[in-house]
């Protein structure tokens, strides 16, 4: 077990040779993380660690995939893309053209799942969506529209709980263990690396996803990106966050609406 | 026993159970009213979807109010929080809760043992860790270490427990303060909220 001292340490080197800031990164999940991967990879003490983060790049850019978590699925809550179709979509309908922000969106599952839910709505010919991951492994694999095939089971019973009725698995093509998505999906999805903690705002959107991410950010970094998702959602747009996340900490509420028991809010003001 | 070494410190107990561990809780939770000046966090194996079917038991059973909990929810003492499905619980130094997605721990999420460790971290010797019935290996690694760090462990007694693998795998592992059955465990409880 590497002490919280170390952790520090490692914080700083990291900022200080990669400029990369977990600084504000919640400490309790992030130590675990370090934790995990200190033992995996066998190190002898914490400094024979350090010196491999420091001059090794090769090993620096695993740990990090192997730190900031990227466990999603399609259609994760159900009863949340539920809601997105009864209700949130109906009421983006009407506009001519919509702009969706799915922040941290790791390999893409959930892009994936949104951009199903609009075609079933007629709306994914003017819709627009902006997925953005700090991690550019992940952005690869969410580019290609590839999952694995033994998911597919999991995934068809979510999108129908989501109240799917379509025949899920027209959706992909299966071949060989993978799970191909119609390149028809993707057409409208716009890949890059943002990073929470540093970048700013880049458009205005209706409709901003970002869930079970601030989890792992400590109340002041959460502060920081309600904020700057507030800046980026445009009147009567509406933020989705995890279903434990909650924006109460972070900003006025009275400038937020929120949908009954769902955590996402409705910006009225 | 050592009750008043503990009672002015312990400011988090932490419950830990798997298959029976329900059955257990309910001999227990309904028989407690007032926590002065202790939090009291529940963490169960539970299905893998968002219901809040065992919040909602939970609630009627006992007069302890129960917070529901959101991430980086302040942990306050009088209160009795359960893990929700599908987020390991996690504790950090300013006493608030944080959740974490991250892979099953011993095919659990949540994990006893993660919020054990955590625990330990933050609350030291001001923990007590009771693990409960149930058929997996949880919680084991997770005493160990509040004890290690000065808290103290309760192990369910097996012959009380419904599913005995889970108290018999952390007696075989570690060495708790005490076995307890369940009214022993209830006893344990109001000793320290003296």
């Amino acid at each position: 077990m590497i002490e919280d001292i170390e952790l520090e340490t490692l914080i700083n080197d990291i900022y200080e040779y990669y400029g990369f800031d977990f600084g504000s990164y919640s400490r309790a999940s992030l130590k675990r993380r370090v934790n995990r991967i200190y033992q995996l990879d066998g190190f002898k003490n914490f400094y024979e660690f350090l010196s491999k983060v420091r001059y090794d790049p090769e090993y620096y850019k695993n740990m990090i995939d192997e730190i900031t978590v990227n466990v999603t699925e399609m259609f994760r809550d159900p009863a949340f893309y539920k809601v997105v179709r009864n209700e949130i979509l109906p009421q983006l309908a009407p506009k001519p053209f919509i702009r969706l922000w799915h922040a941290g969106c790791s390999t893409g599952e959930e892009v994936y799942s949104m951009a199903i839910m609009l075609r079933e709505a007629g709306l994914l010919h003017k819709s627009i969506i902006y997925a953005t991951d700090i991690n550019s492994k992940v952005l690869e694999t969410a580019k290609k529209g590839i999952f694995p095939l033994r998911m597919m089971k999991e995934y068809s019973e979510n999108y129908r709980d989501s109240g799917g009725q379509e025949d899920f698995s027209s959706y992909y093509i299966a071949n060989y263990g993978i799970a191909k998505f119609n390149e028809e999906l993707a057409e409208k999805m716009v890949f890059s690396q943002h990073n929470l903690v540093s970048d700013n705002s880049f458009n205005e959107f209706d409709f901003i996803l970002c869930r079970n991410v601030l989890i792992y950010f400590d109340n002041n970094l959460q502060k920081r990106v309600i904020n700057l998702f507030d800046e980026s959602l445009s009147i009567l747009g509406f933020l989705a966050l995890g279903t434990k996340e909650t924006i109460k900490y972070s900003i006025s509420t009275t400038k937020y609406k929120q949908l009954e028991k769902e955590k996402v809010w409705r910006k009225i003001k | 026993m050592a009750e008043d070494k503990i009672n002015a410190k312990c400011k988090l107990v932490i419950i830990g159970g798997s298959a029976g561990s329900l059955n257990a809780l309910m001999q227990i939770l309904p028989e407690l009213s007032v926590l002065n000046s202790f939090a009291l966090v529940i963490v169960l194996h539970r299905r893998g979807t968002d219901d809040m079917t065992l919040e909602e038991l939970i609630k009627i059973k006992t007069e302890v109010p129960v917070k529901i909990i959101e991430d980086k929810e302040p942990l306050l003492p009088g209160f009795l929080y359960v893990a929700p499905s599908n987020y390991h619980l996690l504790f950090e130094k300013n006493e608030t809760i944080s959740l974490d997605t991250s892979e099953k721990v011993n095919y659990s999420r949540p994990s006893i043992d993660v919020s054990f460790e955590s625990a330990a971290e933050i609350y030291g010797d001001s923990l007590v860790g009771i693990l409960l019935s149930g058929s997996n290996s949880d919680g084991t690694e997770g005493l160990k270490m509040i004890q290690k760090a000065g808290g103290i462990i309760i192990v369910q007694d097996p012959e009380s427990a419904d599913m005995p693998f889970m108290p018999n795998n952390a007696i075989v592992h570690t060495t708790p303060d005490y076995i307890l059955n369940t009214d022993e465990i209830l006893k344990f409880i109001i000793s320290i909220n003296s």
